[in-house]
């Protein structure tokens, strides 16, 4: 087949042939991806700009007001736009999957990544067009600060937040909808039984019972394990966006009395209160749902790559409720450097509580390995090496936040690169990303109906130029946070050059490492496959794989 | 063992995580390739599930006995509201200007100063920095509630004190090329030992 047809039609790839859940699951996968290529790019020019002479951006990419607007919109295009729309579209699949029943509406996932895309970029117009530049974190007052950022700005880049916000609403109702829906496995089930399921408590109750030599409290629980994360999850998942859309109402609120001409007094507000309200709902993206879904993630590949029983189940079904709890009470680990924060807080929250999640991510990847082993050999196929690469990267990230979580570290690292680039960077680009690529070439022939992917060599190619340049951005950044460098802050005069340069580097590969994964995904369902997608599904079908048994099969190449 | 400054502190945590990173890609990567293998692979060192737990809960508790003992700004900080200071810096903030005690402020080694800051209106950050860009410490600066720290410094130099908390474009000048808000050289420590301590 020629190259022109092959990027036209793809593999094998038949759009017609995939029903309304595979459809709707494709295209957020779609727009996750066209954000994660924008987030990329910002952080590239965030990346050139820190070079200084060897900057080769032109000037105004270093202007303020333009280079603090493309870190305000950074982590909204690549949380909520890339990253949310991934893990919504794989979860809204999966669940239906698992439990063997159909999604509760498709026309509500349909409006769930339509809404995320709507307002991711809402917030992105805002940054680009009005150079509104309050951060995500939206320290108060400084999103309401009329003074240096313009009205239209901040009502455009509040609304294009609550946008995304009730989109996440939208996929935790139809989740929780789908797994409490009495049908099929669970037409005998009682609401009851599927929550005491969904929080774990059959897990550590028949921990519980053996320990006293019992019967166990149920044999087969009515979720199984991978649902029960996303359920667990999900909680913070609601939570968190509560928060968020709390606080972006009230920066609404003072805007639009700001332009009334009545302003309100900003003071009016406690900072510090906020800052833990703010934080509280935050850090339940960080060390919530991230944590829990991961956790859950690894679970599920490692069942479906091994095709065998996790290890010690019952035991990794007790932790995620341990998990949930942990993530409530961490937060104040934010608020090391807050002199005004209560020092028992700062004790009790943000270092015991916080050293936690080295007990119940060190377990989840102690039990992920064991199960992995036991069914050794493996083949090393794209989705083990990809489960790999997300192991060492919260292998590598997790302890790095730990270090930080820490009253006499934070003394030297607080709002340095240190946490966001050997941190953050490696938990997401590495960790995350690398799970989620994991389960993408888990799910692939189930959601494109064994399409073959086009070529095994690129695959290769953006696996390890993907996981070099994730590594390499994370410690180099990391370096030059150990020298001082602040995350938060402006440098165009060459300060920290050599770091920069190097972080610059394996940032590009990773930008390349992108452009060489969609255009092996464009190659194997072509363009008009790719159009396809977004065109009304002629099987109105919403479950999948009803009478399917795991484990999935492995997706084929066309090229190798 | 004791670290008397970030340098020393963050040079030792260089190391230590440096190590730690090269051993976990290590074992992984040791880890994956073993999982292809059709023969059995010889456990370098066998580890029961619960020493493995007790060695992170180990490690998660563990570092904070050790920075504890190691680390002289945190049992000082802790406890700075019942001690008596040598001498008060206290510094403002208003519309990203600093109102500053003194243009020059010198301190003696060894004495234990307090910075108390206000802000007027955002949220800042109070951090010191050396010549070389290396962060001395830092705390968060909240409008509307206190934001003092206690510090004793113990080897000698001059540090340049700038905002370390983002409060908005307006922080720099518009080509981005000047931090409004860093003073250099504001603070100068005399009197240490050439390789730190009080004389």
């Amino acid at each position: 087949m020629s190259f022109v047809n092959t990027l036209m039609n793809g593999t094998n790839f038949d759009h017609k042939s995939l029903n309304a859940l595979q459809k709707v699951t494709l295209r957020a996968v779609v727009m996750s991806f066209l954000f994660f290529g924008l987030v990329a790019i910002e952080g590239m020019i965030m990346r050139m700009v820190s070079t200084g002479s060897a900057n080769p951006l032109p000037e105004m990419f270093s202007h303020p007001e333009h280079y603090f607007s493309i870190m305000t919109v950074h982590p909204i295009v690549g949380i909520f736009g890339s990253t949310y729309q991934l893990v919504f579209a794989a979860f809204m699949f999966l669940v239906p999957y698992l439990t063997k029943k159909p999604l509760y509406s498709v026309k509500l996932a349909n409006f769930v990544w339509l809404s995320i895309t709507i307002g991711t970029a809402l917030a992105w117009i805002a940054g680009f067009v009005w150079q509104y530049a309050p951060l995500y974190t939206l320290y108060w007052p400084l999103p309401a600060d009329t003074e240096q950022f313009q009205l239209i700005g901040g009502i455009v880049f509040i609304l294009g937040v609550a946008l995304i916000m009730i989109g996440t609403f939208g996929f935790i109702y139809n989740i929780y909808a789908t797994i409490f829906a009495r049908v099929g496995v669970h037409k005998d089930k009682t609401t009851k039984e599927l929550l005491i399921s969904g929080f774990g408590i059959d897990g550590m109750l028949n921990l519980w019972n053996k320990l006293r030599g019992k019967q166990p409290y149920s044999k087969e629980p009515a979720l199984a394990l991978p649902v029960v994360a996303i359920f667990r999850g999900t909680v913070d998942t609601f939570l968190d966006a509560v928060v968020i859309l709390g606080a972006g109402l009230l920066v609404l609120v003072y805007l639009i009395f700001d332009a009334s001409g009545a302003p309100l007094n900003v003071a009016t507000i406690d900072a510090l209160l906020y800052k833990n309200f703010f934080w509280w709902g935050l850090d339940l993206v960080a060390d919530g749902l991230v944590l829990i879904y991961v956790a859950g993630s690894w679970y599920l590949l490692a069942t479906l790559i091994t095709g065998q029983k996790l290890f010690m189940e019952n035991v990794a079904r007790a932790a995620l409720m341990l998990e949930l709890l942990v993530s409530w009470m961490v937060w104040s680990h934010h608020l090391l450097g807050d002199q005004g924060q209560p020092e028992m807080m700062k004790l009790i929250s943000g270092e015991m509580v916080t050293a936690f999640e080295l007990l119940t991510q060190g377990l989840a990847l102690f039990i992920t390995l064991v199960t992995l082993w036991k069914a050794r050999p493996l083949k090393m196929t794209m989705e083990l090496k990809y489960l790999l690469g997300g192991l060492v990267g919260f292998g590598l990230a997790i302890p790095a936040a730990i270090i930080q979580a820490d009253m006499g570290m934070n003394r030297v690292l607080h709002n340095t690169q240190w946490i966001i680039m050997a941190h953050v960077h490696i938990a997401l680009i590495v960790g995350l990303y690398m799970t989620l690529y994991s389960a993408l070439y888990v799910l692939w022939p189930l959601v494109t109906n064994n399409t073959k992917m086009w070529s095994a060599k690129l695959s290769n190619t953006h696996f390890w130029m993907y996981l070099i340049g994730g590594i390499g951005m994370g410690a180099f950044g990391g370096m030059a946070g150990l020298d001082g460098m602040l995350r938060r802050h402006l440098y165009i005069n060459g300060e920290y050059n050599t770091y920069m340069i190097l972080a610059a580097i394996c940032g590009s590969m990773i930008l390349i490492a992108w452009a060489i994964f969609l255009f092996n995904v464009v190659m194997s369902v072509g363009v008009k496959g790719l159009i396809g997608i977004f065109l009304p599904a002629e099987d109105k079908t919403t479950s999948y794989g009803l009478e399917d048994t795991l484990p999935s099969p492995e997706p084929e190449f066309s090229k190798k | 063992m004791t670290f008397t400054n970030s340098l020393e502190l963050l040079a030792f945590h260089n190391v230590a995580y440096s190590i730690y990173a090269a051993m976990i890609i290590s074992i992984i990567a040791w880890f994956g390739y073993n999982l292809t293998r059709d023969k059995k692979a010889k456990s370098v060192v066998r580890i029961p599930f619960y020493y493995y737990m007790a060695f992170l809960v180990a490690g998660g508790v563990g570092h904070h006995i050790f920075t504890y003992n190691t680390i002289p700004w945190v049992s000082e900080d802790i406890t700075r509201h019942e001690q008596t200071v040598d001498t008060t810096y206290n510094f403002t903030i208003e519309k990203h200007k600093w109102t500053l005690p003194a243009e020059k402020i010198t301190i003696e080694c060894g004495q234990q100063v307090e910075f108390d800051v206000m802000s007027k209106d955002l949220i800042y950050g109070f951090g010191l920095f050396r010549q070389d860009g290396s962060m001395v410490m830092q705390m968060q600066v909240n409008p509307g509630s206190s934001n003092d720290i206690l510090w004793t410094f113990l080897h000698n130099g001059e540090f340049d004190l700038t905002s370390t908390e983002y409060a908005g474009p307006n922080q720099y000048s518009h080509d981005g090329k000047t931090d409004l808000m860093r003073v250099k050289k504001l603070i100068k420590v005399v009197g240490c030992k050439e390789g730190g301590g009080v004389k």
